[in-house]
Formats: structure tokens, C-alpha cells, sequence
């Protein structure tokens, strides 16, 4: 939307049917990530609704906990980096499905995938954008959630840190299913059944280094493990997201 | 391919068959009870099979996907196909006598045992599959996707299965999860062997009878089929 330009020339590039496309202008693989990070950014930013409601959903999803088990103190500071870690998780895959719903409906997608630019670089960008109009928030909110819910002052560090590594990990794993599911409408429940056995582990050490800093003990064997993991999903990830995006835009033709 | 599966699937059959009876009888009737467990241990006889069997059908799942997504090799995606729902079948069984035999030994019909946990995901991961290859309505679209699916899904289990390995031993260490296993007699252990070979080969005769099935289907318009069908009078 915001390269105008640039997107008429790929669509005569495109008409064209070649092998090398001679309207495409060599852009470095930085920048095209950037083109997209910056385009879905504003995107996002003009639909209020994309990165506000599953922050809403995060609030409201964590203070059911306190109303569901009971307000005491002590046994909310137990459960807290549980609790935090499963609402984030849930609020992240909320808002997956957003992800590349709009850009497969209007037509977009498809011109990514003939554009003869590498589309998993492409795709690092979307994703990239993404988690930051929807797990960074999420991520900046905890603290206060981690307050309402008692959790011990000393972890609100290894909360933030734990969040930024996780939500990134999740962002690019539920986005596999993102692009898998991209070509059905009403995708939302099958995408968390697909996605959710795989965010497991970054589960379990996020809130695993939570509560072990609230307990009183070391963080960083949790701490290394989850940056681990982010560093396999950001660098394997995007390779089986550009081929299942390339599956679900071949199903609609 | 499909006279291939047709002329296996009895052979598979009456090998299963007899490895099951053979097994059996000398998993239920000859080998002795156990000195801590009685009679109870028996249940090993299916539970194990059924363990192993729901790890390797994926693994052969996985292996078959991505064959059918760099070759392009129709007969690797039908063979993906039908493996998932024997696979998820293998890893329901597994998990429902462990629960049987749970309940006796360690008092509860669930623990979250670091196992236990990773054959439930693995169950979860089998029913992802299955509910992404129904929603997906062209078949094409629906095999390629399936099988990335279960490529990322078998690049996942070690990272799932260690994962929870380590979250158990973080957490509550203290618990019954680890009991010392004797090293089995003889006598217990051929039967356990026959059972696993039972296993493998009904899940090749399942196999081989839903591929066959699936051929069939997929190949409706062909000329062969029709031939075959006018022949059994359908």
C-alpha cells in the first residue's frame, strides 16, 4: 500500500512469465525486510483493533485467574508466572490468524510470492512487524499484571526478559501455522490446535525462569534455553513459512 | 503399487496374526508373574508395542512427507496419510494402558510424568494433522501442507520431549517417576519381542490396506479401476 509504485512494476514482472524478471530492481535482503517490517507496522498501527484487542484479552484473561481460584495472596505469587506466561501465550495466538488473513484476501500475498524477491526474507519481515505490534505489548504490560497478581518483586526482570525471548519464539512458530492455514476462512481454533503442542517448550522455560526467580533460585540455565529456541525458530522458521504461504496462495488459484 | 499392497496385505496379516497368538500365550500364559508387580506387569505386553509404534509411525510419517515434498512421489503422501490416524490410534492405546496400569502400581490413573506428558503431545501433534488435512478442501493443498506440518512437528519432538524431561526434574523431583527397572528374564523379554513384531507388522498390514483403499480412491477415473470393479462385480 505504501509502495505503490513498486508494486505495479512487480505485477508487470509478473505478466511477463520470466525466468529473470526485468522490472524487479535489486534491493539488498536488509532492506526488503525492512520495506515490509515498516509496511505492516503502519499498517497495524491504522487498525486499532490488530494490536489493542489482544492486549485486552491479556488483562482481562489474567484476571480471571485471581476470580476463578481465589484472591490470597500467596497462592497468587505461586501460580502468577504460570498464569502470565499461559494468558500471553493465549493472547499471541489470537492474534495469529490476522497475520496474513488480509494480505491473502486482498491479493498482496500472492504478489509476494511471484515477486521474485526471496519470500522467507520477506516473510522475517511480516513477522518481525507482527511481534511488535503484538507481543511487545504484551511484554511492556506484564509488569503491572505481574503486580496485580503479587508476584515477587525480583522477578519482574526475568518476567520482561523471559516475554521478550518467548513472544518473539512464539511469533515465529505460530506463524507456520499462520501460513498453513492461511487459505481456509475460520482458521482461528484449527491454528491454536496446530500451533500450541509446539510452543511447549517456550512455555515451559518462560515460565519456568519466572518461577524459579520467584522461588529464589538462578534463571539463567531457563534464560539460555529460551534464547535457544528463539535463535532456531527466528533462522529455521522463515523457510517453512515461505513454503507453506507458497502452498496456501497455490490452493486459491 | 496397488498389486504391490494387495498381495502383501494377507501375507502381513496371518504374520501379525501368528506373532499376536505366539506372543500372547507366552507374554499371559508362560512367562512367570513378576515378584514386585503380580500379574500386572502383563499389560507391558501391549503397552510397550504401542509406545514404540506410536514414535515410529510419525517418524515414518515425517520421513514419508518430506520424500513426497521433494520428489513429488503421490505414493509417500498416501502413505503419510494413512499412517496418522493408525499412529494417533498406537499413541491413545499407549497412553490408556499406562493409565490401566498406572492405577494399581503408582496409585493414580495420571501422573505428569516427563513421558507421560511427550506421548500426549505427540497425541496432540497426531490430531493437528489430521484436523489441518480435513479443513484443507483442494487435496493438493492439503498433502503439501500436511506434510510441512509434520516435518516441523518431527524437528520439534526432541525439543518437546526434553523440554518436558527437564521441566519435570525442575519441578517436583521427588515423585515416583523413576522406579529401578530390573533387567528382564528371558522369559518375559521374548514375549515382549514378538508383541513389538506383532505390532510393526499390523501396522504394515494397515498400512498396506488403507494405501491400497486410498489408491483406489484417488485413481477413480482410471481405466484399471474400472476394469477391477466390473471384475468383483461392484
Amino acid at each position: 500500500m505504501t509502495h505503490q509504485g513498486q508494486t505495479t512494476g512487480q505485477v508487470r514482472a509478473v505478466s511477463s512469465e520470466n525466468a529473470s524478471y526485468p522490472a524487479r530492481a535489486e534491493v539488498p535482503v536488509g532492506k526488503l525486510c525492512a520495506r515490509f517490517f515498516h509496511r505492516d507496522i503502519r499498517l497495524a498501527i491504522r487498525s486499532t483493533g490488530q494490536w489493542l484487542n489482544p492486549l485486552l484479552f491479556f488483562v482481562i484473561v489474567v484476571s480471571l485467574f485471581p476470580l476463578g481460584i481465589g484472591p490470597g495472596p500467596n497462592m497468587l505469587a505461586t501460580i502468577a508466572p504460570g498464569v502470565l506466561w499461559v494468558s500471553a501465550l493465549l493472547a499471541m495466538m489470537l492474534s495469529l490468524d490476522t497475520m496474513f488473513a488480509h494480505d491473502y484476501r486482498d491479493g498482496t500475498l500472492e504478489q509476494m510470492v511471484v515477486s521474485g524477491y526471496p519470500l522467507s526474507v520477506i516473510v522475517i519481515g511480516k513477522v518481525l512487524a507482527h511481534w511488535v505490534t503484538s507481543g511487545l505489548p504484551l511484554v511492556l504490560l506484564s509488569p503491572l499484571l505481574g503486580l496485580m497478581m503479587q508476584l515477587p518483586t525480583d522477578a519482574y526482570g526475568v518476567l520482561i526478559l523471559s516475554l521478550l525471548l518467548g513472544t518473539l519464539s512464539l511469533s515465529f512458530i505460530g506463524a507456520i501455522g499462520a501460513a498453513l492455514t492461511v487459505s481456509i476462512s475460520q482458521s482461528g481454533v484449527l491454528l491454536s490446535l496446530l500451533v500450541l503442542p509446539l510452543t511447549v517448550p517456550v512455555l515451559i522455560f518462560g515460565s519456568g525462569a519466572v518461577s524459579a526467580v520467584a522461588t529464589g533460585l538462578e534463571a539463567s540455565a531457563h534464560v539460555s534455553l529460551l534464547a535457544a529456541i528463539m535463535a532456531l525458530s527466528v533462522s529455521l522458521a522463515p523457510v517453512a513459512i515461505a513454503g507453506a504461504i507458497r502452498i496456501g496462495v497455490a490452493a486459491s488459484r | 503399487m496397488y498389486r504391490f499392497a494387495d498381495r502383501l496385505a494377507p501375507w502381513l496379516a496371518g504374520l501379525c496374526v501368528l506373532c499376536l497368538v505366539a506372543g500372547l500365550y507366552l507374554g499371559l500364559v508362560v512367562a512367570p508373574a513378576d515378584y514386585e508387580q503380580g500379574d500386572s506387569y502383563r499389560i507391558i505386553y501391549i503397552h510397550v508395542p504401542a509406545a514404540w509404534m506410536s514414535m515410529f509411525v510419525y517418524v515414518v510419517m515425517a520421513t514419508s512427507s518430506a520424500v513426497f515434498l521433494i520428489w513429488r512421489l503421490k505414493i509417500a503422501d498416501m502413505v503419510a496419510l494413512a499412517s496418522a490416524p493408525i499412529g494417533a490410534a498406537f499413541t491413545a492405546v499407549a497412553l490408556l494402558t499406562g493409565s490401566f496400569w498406572g492405577k494399581p502400581m503408582w496409585g493414580t490413573w495420571w501422573i505428569w510424568d516427563a513421558r507421560l506428558t511427550s506421548e500426549l503431545l505427540l497425541l496432540f501433534l497426531y490430531l493437528g494433522y489430521l484436523a489441518l488435512r480435513g479443513a484443507l478442501e483442494t487435496p493438493q493443498s492439503a498433502s503439501k501442507a500436511a506434510a510441512i506440518l509434520a516435518i516441523v512437528g518431527v524437528v520439534n519432538i526432541p525439543i518437546i520431549h526434553f523440554s518436558v524431561e527437564w521441566w519435570n526434574t525442575l519441578h517436583q523431583p521427588a515423585t515416583i517417576t523413576k522406579f529401578d527397572k530390573p533387567s528382564m528374564h528371558i522369559s518375559m523379554l521374548r514375549p515382549l519381542l514378538l508383541m513389538v513384531l506383532a505390532f510393526q507388522l499390523l501396522y504394515f498390514h494397515n498400512l498396506m490396506v488403507r494405501v491400497r483403499a486410498l489408491i483406489l480412491q484417488r485413481e477413480n477415473r482410471a481405466s484399471w479401476v474400472a476394469e477391477l470393479a466390473e471384475k468383483n462385480h461392484v
